[in-house]
């Protein structure tokens, strides 16, 4: 008989460029600055289309909106260290994560303006839509990764959720089959903190979320969810590791949600501002300028041409999305691929009564 | 005094905890937020962490584990954020809530509610406008209501917080501030299984639930003809007494429902009338409802929802017979 230890498991975490911007030379991927920029344009982007969809909302132009802000980097870091042929399955909050993904932001304000048509994506962005059922995403996700396993491709899977949603059953079954069938799906869990009002604290009593992994056989990491760089590196890595055929990881990035969760929400009800200005302090968008800056890739006059083009796109997003006209046959139309006898009849029915 | 219906609902619960100490209030943000809608809003302030939990992100988890809670004696009301997560609870519901007291032979009892908002028209974001009452109705073991106004909805909750059997309360959110209403300030029980005529008529029965008997009572404001206007306020237990006599008296019924058309709870009562009725009949049932497709985001919602038009058009038609 004997008392020994038989498992031990360690958790690293992942910091490439400080909150001042000062990078670790020995873990600076060096991207060239067609990248570099790519990755500062389409956070600044998201943060543009984020400020609009709020004040859209406020004027009852738009319904209710889930704004990115403050986790830009964590969604744009991963998804561009992604291949085009790869999977991106997200929740409901990765405006970001779509722009990186190369969908179009008049898409995005059409699904916010309540339209089915901002589900629709091009045949090459192989990406799905929002999931609103916390959790509900991620078993999706693996599937699609087993499926390129199962074909033999060169394919993985990103898919993201939140803190809270690594609470619903949804999450450990999906991660428990990645592990069992070592799928090449990375787990971005965007840990900002909240769901909307309950703490991280209450979700789980595991010191971090990225543990949850090794109790399905695979490896976790928390990474420093603010910082571009780090979020590229680790994705990076992930995604080789599950091209290779070695299976799952999850990535478990630190951040935090800047804005409300959503524009029906009122966060002073739970949490301080001190705790968001701190917060604001560790900002993405103004950690990677210092780094820009410091490569020689970021001046005034590149500023304010980013700015100025990203306010243009979100203008024209909006003018093209509000004149979109939703059908109201398409509600019947898509449902299956060819209308059933009793569709076919209601939508007549529809049509009658639209007719008075 | 003047309540919505959220505060009625809100004083139902907290008369309910002041009265008896095994009533809890469980779920997500119900604690330190009051719950998205506020509807628990002042509970964790006045009965404390152990009574008003916040609880994990997991439905699955706030069911199974309220079961338990329910059968060692405490009387769980348990908050599901939307009605389009609520379906995360239906393996615990069907399989273990509905039936544990048939299996242990009345020696377990699951005295338990699961409130949750319900209804469309609010224009709320995917999976916040679900209708899907016939799903819970079809549960045996399992009671369902869904009250219509603030008054009758403080007096159905406690009568479900009191009920020794598993409840499920779903709440129009269309009307969680549509209007107030005089609602008495002492606890009060509406009892679960009867209908109300909220408007008495002789030509048609016209039989709703939710947030379209304001719709239905908007309609007959100007209408030709004299219509009975049922709320049935609790789909299981079923009040059949009630319909069968106002379809007696009429000769004529519409059911006006937001769910989906086919399979709805409006097919139930429709396959009531025809059993013990038919004979009373001048013209056959008509179902006015949302049509067989999921419920579509905010743009299309007002095409699929039923309204004084559509129910009109009913009207006209079944006045042909
Ligand atoms: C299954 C389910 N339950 C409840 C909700 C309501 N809800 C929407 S977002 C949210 C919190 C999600 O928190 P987290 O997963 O941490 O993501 P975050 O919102 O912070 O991005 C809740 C409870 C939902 N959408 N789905």
């Amino acid at each position: 008989m004997s008392r020994k230890k038989v498992f031990e498991a360690q958790i690293e975490y992942l910091q490439i460029l400080d909150e001042k911007g000062n990078v670790d030379a020995s873990l600076d991927p060096k991207l060239d600055e067609l990248t570099l920029k790519k990755m500062y344009e389409t956070m600044v982007r998201s943060r543009a289309m984020d400020k609009k969809a709020i004040s859209l909302q406020r004027q009852g132009r738009c319904y209710t909106y889930v704004p990115t802000e403050g986790q830009e980097a964590a969604q744009v870091g991963s998804v561009m260290a992604s291949k085009k042929e790869d999977w991106m399955v997200p929740a409901f909050r990765e405006n970001a994560a779509y722009l990186a993904k190369g969908v179009s932001m008049r898409t995005l304000f059409l699904y916010w303006m309540g339209h089915e048509e901002g589900s629709r994506f091009e045949k090459d962005q192989n990406c799905f839509p929002v999931s609103i059922p916390v959790g509900s995403q991620v078993g999706h996700a693996v599937g699609l990764a087993w499926a390129a396993k199962i074909q033999g491709k060169r394919q993985a899977a990103i898919t993201f959720f939140g803190d809270g949603a690594s609470s619903e059953g949804d999450f450990h079954e999906s991660a428990n089959f990645a592990g069992v069938f070592q799928i090449p799906c990375v787990f971005i869990c965007q840990n900002n903190q909240y769901a909307i009002s309950t703490p991280r604290a209450r979700q789980t009593r595991s010191e971090t979320i990225a543990q949850k992994a090794i109790a399905y056989g695979f490896e976790g990491i928390q990474v420093d969810g603010n910082d571009v760089l780090a979020m590229y590196v680790a994705t990076k890595k992930a995604l080789e590791k599950g091209y290779a055929g070695k299976g799952p990881t999850l990535i478990e990035a630190i951040t935090y949600r800047i804005a409300a969760h959503t524009t029906s929400d009122d966060p002073k009800r739970y949490r301080d501002e001190a705790e968001v200005e701190a917060w604001r302090k560790k900002d993405p968008i103004a950690r990677f300028q210092t780094y820009l800056k410091k490569n020689g890739f970021w001046n005034e006059a590149y500023e304010k041409e980013v700015q100025e083009k990203a306010a243009r796109e979100v203008e024209e997003a909006v003018k093209k999305a509000e004149g979109f006209q939703a059908n109201p046959e398409d509600m019947f139309k898509y449902l299956y691929q060819d209308l059933t006898p009793d569709l076919r009849q209601q939508m007549q029915e529809m049509k009658q009564s639209l007719e008075g | 005094m003047q309540l919505n219906l959220v505060q009625a609902i809100n004083q139902a619960m907290y008369q309910e905890m002041e009265r008896d100490k095994s009533v809890m209030v469980m779920g997500e943000d119900v604690g330190k937020d009051g719950g998205v809608f506020r509807v628990t809003q002042g509970l964790l302030e006045k009965f404390g962490e152990a009574r008003v939990v916040d609880t994990p992100l997991a439905e699955a988890g706030i069911m199974g584990t309220a079961i338990g809670l329910a059968v060692n004696g405490m009387r769980p009301v348990l908050e599901i954020q939307f009605d389009g997560f609520t379906y995360i609870t239906l393996n615990q519901l069907i399989s273990h809530a509905a039936r544990m007291r048939m299996r242990s032979r009345g020696k377990y009892t699951v005295p338990l509610v699961m409130r949750a908002p319900w209804g469309g028209g609010v224009r709320a974001l995917e999976h916040h406008s679900e209708s899907m009452e016939a799903i819970y109705a079809h549960i045996p073991g399992v009671k369902t209501v869904i009250p219509s106004s603030p008054k009758e909805a403080k007096g159905l909750l406690i009568s479900a917080i009191r009920d020794p059997d598993p409840v499920v309360f779903f709440e129009p959110k269309r009307l969680y501030r549509a209007f107030k209403e005089e609602v008495p300030e002492e606890p009060y029980t509406i009892p679960l299984g009867e209908a109300r005529i909220l408007q008495e008529g002789k030509d048609i029965t016209m039989i709703t639930w939710g947030s379209l008997t304001r719709t239905c009572m908007e309609y007959v404001q100007n209408a030709k003809y004299g219509i009975e206007i049922i709320d049935i306020r609790s789909l299981s237990p079923f009040d059949e007494n009630t319909v069968l006599a106002s379809v007696k008296k009429t000769g004529r019924a519409i059911i006006v429902s937001e769910s989906p058309k086919s399979g709805g709870f409006a097919a139930e009562i429709s396959a009531r009338i025809a059993e013990k009725a038919l004979m009373s009949l001048n013209a056959p049932i008509l179902r006015v409802s949302g049509y067989d497709v999921p419920i579509p985001l905010a743009k299309l919602e007002d095409y699929y929802l039923p309204d004084t038009a559509r129910i009109g058009k009913a009207v006209e038609e079944i006045m042909k017979y």
